[in-house]
């Protein structure tokens, strides 16, 4: 793999290949398969932690509706695997035959109108892609071309959550209700359970992750990403410059959804289920959680915050249940008050100045003159 | 679906329906106008404003079992001891809350959100080690129990008539609290000018924490009330907190008028659409015609026209 060097500065780069060597070589190699899966569920967060990064950190559109898109595309995904579980000699005792199994407990005798194109895993794919981000666009939309934004975006959306959530709940023949679709197993004809698939499942996600990173770095460094910052600092005068804020607001917020709705459909594939409780109100908040105690600012502080927070919510809720929502509250409140940005805020403002010293002084002792901390110093 | 009824039943139907959208208004009247104040008036999106409301609640049901233990022969008058109780036990909490956390962020609104999410996961935690997770329910004196008969096929349960007549009350002394007295002229100018009316000599931190005191008082009110109407768990707050925040921004944040409307049209929707379809399905429809009205006209049904 070549990284240009622009496209990455230096701590950046260290960064990536942390990040490349953890998740690629380090875990695989030290934890067993179920914990493995695990951390591959912890991943799905960071992708949706990756939307918030540039939505949020940058475009400064605090969204509190992630889990929706998640949820929608963790729903596209569940919704091709439960159709392939259900093939007519699977389902046989059922008194419909080849309709998933929920909707046989609920009188439904056939497969309603809109779960028919999940049957082609194309469609399921472009569905998955396609309508997070077609209804962020709605939403988007409708609230940044009448230029509402902050606080009445966030509880906006917060309602849309849990809207989505009482929707999926109510109507229970149509999508599983409060259990959601459980019993996934095959995708293509590939059994996705066993010890293997797991395995090769967590891989594609990890590719998947990076290429998400890829595309948010590349958004970053762009004219774009400048202006979502611009935008976030001083809105007036980006649109007085010329620039239609609406439209730039719509992109992020889009990218966003698209990002955590592929979280989601990997979400369904490694976890092996789809539930109401990843769409609603708490999950949405817990997702911005991970965001803010990586760092706002930073799309690798970001995926280290969804993967830690996440490690120790299931480690401390295994072993003292009760301290984890003190804990987790102490930490928000903690992240929120004394270090608005995050981890990757304490790594730069702490450890970085450190190692930079210690490069440095390398140099200085090599004979150089030091001019590389400007070479160093943030793209932003 | 009306073909079973004979008019006056469907007329019965509809007064009952119509009571009970009022028992609920009453409930989001109360949560909505602390609400308004710390989110209308001072711009801090509370999160855990539904925690208070269960402290309320607690403190009410506290009381009821310190009564009936000890003073048996007063358990008909408890609640209004209790009442103000659970306003000064959320009003305390709520001004240290604001002493610690709130007043290091009133430039940050966003984060208030994140930060007062925290303190309601630790409150919501506090509850269940203190009172355990199970709901409890507050025994109610004799007097409340029963219904009243209008005529012959209309009831109203006493209950809810009495919350509804503190609704009625609370709402008016709020009113003018904010509009009439001295305090509530001060609360105002800060809002509106914080600059300006420190310049003039209101103390504004001072202002700031009793106005947010104040508003979580409330809570501490409303959710004593809503012992009188349901069960009260650790979580109970949270399954309010959306629809609360919703009455309030339909309403447009910083009238209290407006509040009022809001909760009492968002609750007859949902209460009359109950009766036509399950109870799920009315409160989705309800929302979606929020948000679907909030996108075209975001600053509210009734906007206080302020130059920014």
């Amino acid at each position: 793999m070549v990284i240009n060097s622009r496209f990455f500065n230096r701590s950046e780069l260290m960064g990536f290949i942390a990040l490349a060597a953890v998740l690629f070589v380090i875990l695989p190699l030290t934890l067993d398969v179920f914990r493995l899966n695990l951390v591959a569920k912890y991943l799905t967060y960071a992708f949706v932690a990756l939307g918030l990064v540039l939505c949020w950190g940058y475009g400064g559109i605090l969204s509190l509706g992630q889990g929706v898109f998640f949820g929608l595309g963790g729903y596209c995904m569940a919704m091709f695997l439960k159709l392939e579980a259900s093939s007519v000699e699977n389902t046989k005792i059922q008194s419909t035959p080849g309709i998933p199994d929920f909707m046989d407990w609920n009188q439904i005798t056939a497969l309603p109108l809109f779960w028919q194109p999940f049957h082609s895993l194309t469609f399921t794919i472009l569905a998955i892609i396609l309508v997070p981000g077609l209804f962020a666009l709605i939403i988007g939309t409708a609230m940044f071309k009448r230029r509402v934004g902050g606080t009445y975006f966030a509880i906006i959306t917060q309602a849309v959550a849990a809207i989505l959530t009482i929707l999926i709940v109510g109507q229970q023949g149509y999508t599983g209700g409060i259990n959601g679709m459980t019993d996934l197993r095959t995708l293509k004809g590939w059994d996705i359970r066993p010890d293997h698939a797991k395995i090769i499942l967590y891989f594609v996600e990890v590719v998947l992750l990076f290429a998400c990173i890829g595309i948010a770095q590349f958004i970053r460094l762009t004219k774009l990403g400048r202006i979502l910052v611009a935008m976030r600092e001083q809105e007036d005068r980006v649109r007085f410059s010329g620039y239609s804020v609406a439209n730039f607001k719509i992109f992020a917020f889009c990218m966003a959804a698209v990002f955590a709705a592929i979280g989601g459909a990997m979400f369904a594939l490694n976890v092996g289920f789809m539930s109401p409780s990843f769409v609603g109100i708490v999950p949405s908040i817990e997702m911005v959680i991970y965001t803010a105690v990586g760092g706002r600012m930073s799309i690798f502080g970001a995926i280290w915050g969804a993967i830690l927070v996440n490690f120790a919510k299931t480690s401390l809720s295994e072993s003292f249940p009760q301290l984890w929502l003190f804990g987790l509250g102490a930490l928000f409140i903690a992240v929120v008050l004394a270090f608005p940005n995050g981890l990757s805020g304490l790594w730069a403002d702490y450890v970085q100045p450190r190692i930079d010293r210690l490069f440095a002084s390398r140099k200085a002792k090599a004979g150089w003159t030091d001019n590389s901390v400007a070479d160093g110093a943030p793209a932003e | 679906m009306f073909g079973d009824y004979s008019i006056g039943d469907l007329g019965s139907i509809f007064v009952m329906q119509g009571f009970a959208g009022l028992i609920l208004f009453s409930v989001y009247v109360l949560m909505a106008l602390g609400l308004a104040i710390i989110f209308g008036q001072m711009g801090v999106i509370n999160m855990a404003h539904g925690e208070f409301m269960i402290l309320g609640a607690y403190v009410t049901w506290m009381t009821s079992n310190l009564f009936q233990a000890y003073l048996p022969s007063l358990f008909s008058g408890y609640f209004f001891l209790a009442m103000i109780l659970a306003f000064l036990a959320s009003g305390a909490l709520g001004m240290l809350v604001e002493w610690v956390l709130i007043r290091h962020l009133y430039k940050r609104p966003l984060d208030t959100l994140l930060a007062t999410w925290g303190l309601s996961l630790m409150l919501q935690q506090a509850y269940r080690s203190v009172f355990g997770a199970r709901e409890v329910g507050v025994e109610l004196p004799q007097w409340m129990l029963g219904s009243l008969h209008v005529t012959d096929s209309i009831e109203v349960p006493i209950n809810g008539v009495f919350v509804m007549c503190l609704t009625v009350l609370i709402t008016i002394s709020v009113a003018y609290v904010l509009y009439m007295s001295r305090w509530g002229r001060q609360v105002r100018a800060v809002v509106q000018n914080r600059i300006m009316a420190g310049a003039v000599g209101i103390n504004t931190e001072k202002v700031d924490r009793y106005t947010y005191g104040l508003g979580c008082g409330i809570a501490g009110v409303a959710g004593s009330a809503f012992t009188m109407i349901g069960s009260t768990g650790p979580t109970s707050g949270q399954l309010y907190i959306v629809d609360t925040f919703l009455v309030v921004v339909f309403g447009g944040a910083a009238s209290l008028l407006g509040t009022i409307a809001s909760a009492f049209s968002i609750s007859q929707t949902q209460s009359t659409l109950e009766f036509f379809m399950s109870g799920s399905m009315a409160k989705v429809l309800t929302l979606l015609a929020v948000v679907g009205i909030l996108m075209l006209r975001p600053q509210g049904l009734f906007a206080l026209k302020v130059r920014k």
